[in-house]
């Protein structure tokens, strides 16, 4: 396979966590996923990258995304808890305190 | 065809399939199993790609820690996911147009990248390292410092999750160690004068 190849299955990737985020606008669990097939698709284009130009520093990075990803979530998903926990609901539109 | 390509099929067409049910799945425990398949065939996919070490990493990472983590909430949080999928159909035309513009310029520029061909060469230099090795070599010596700013990230995520989360009822009756260790027999002891068949 070339490069192009997956390259193009990274942009689809991307393009359906897009599209997650939009359909799914009320739901931030489903919204979190997305970020994480994004964040997914962001490595796959670093790996190829690597392995293809045989160049480390794809992979090292993509090992930095991975951390950050993994950071987010668990802060994601924390804050969601303590959400949950003050106002016993997480929909989006629910989430209006901070307004003018 | 070459075995390369079949596998990178293979784990294309299961990627691309899980990912889309992650999105479109009624119940939100079929999107997190849908999202545990979409890592693992991303793991496939590294393998494809020469690069071992991130694909263990992946499935360690993202199944066993991330996927289980939302599995957790979405069974913890008693939600009400139907009104929360309202507006579904209503937004799809939206969703889907933005997304097919979005992905058909993407996969336009992309689908004509092509890397130089003297550059294609395997990711293991001379095949004597292997590419955990190999990435431990760079990921130590040039990346350091952005290793341990990884670190960094990491702990404070795991204190700001703890931080976030944790937190006191009231009304429970809780060991001060401190106020324990800071006693004295000044504080805690008092003489007196008892007289006799009287008492306190």
């Amino acid at each position: 396979m070339d490069l192009s190849a997956y390259l193009s299955l990274a942009a689809i990737l991307f393009t359906i966590g897009v599209a997650g985020i939009i359909l799914n606008h009320k739901n931030i669990i489903i919204i979190l996923m997305s970020i994480e097939l994004i964040l997914l698709s962001v490595n796959i284009n670093l790996v190829a990258f690597s392995s293809f130009r045989a160049d480390l520093t794809g992979q090292a990075f993509a090992l930095f995304i991975l951390t950050v990803a993994a950071a987010e979530a668990a802060i994601g998903l924390a804050i969601l808890v303590a959400y949950y926990r003050n106002r016993g609901s997480i929909a989006v539109e629910d989430i209006n305190s901070l307004k003018g | 065809m070459q075995a390369e390509a079949v596998f990178f099929w293979i784990f294309a067409t299961i990627l691309v399939g899980s990912a889309l049910a992650v999105i479109v799945a009624r119940n939100p425990v079929h999107s997190v199993l849908f999202l545990i398949l979409a890592f693992v065939s991303a793991a496939g996919l590294f393998l494809v790609l020469g690069a071992e070490f991130l694909a263990m990493i992946l499935v360690v990472v993202y199944v066993g820690a991330v996927a289980v983590l939302f599995l957790f909430i979405v069974m913890l949080l008693d939600i009400d996911f139907a009104r929360l999928r309202q507006g579904f159909v209503q937004y799809l035309p939206q969703g889907a147009l933005i997304a097919l513009v979005v992905g058909a310029e993407l996969v336009y520029v992309m689908g004509g990248f092509a890397a130089s061909p003297k550059a294609a060469l395997p990711a293991t230099p001379s095949g004597t390292l292997s590419n955990t090795a190999a990435l431990g070599a760079v990921l130590y010596t040039r990346y350091f410092y952005f290793f341990q700013a990884a670190g960094l990230i990491l702990l404070t995520a795991m204190i700001g999750a703890i931080v976030i989360t944790l937190h006191h009822k009231a009304g429970v009756k809780r060991q001060n160690v401190a106020a324990q260790n800071a006693r004295t027999p000044e504080s805690s002891v008092e003489v007196r004068k008892a007289p006799s068949r009287a008492g306190i």
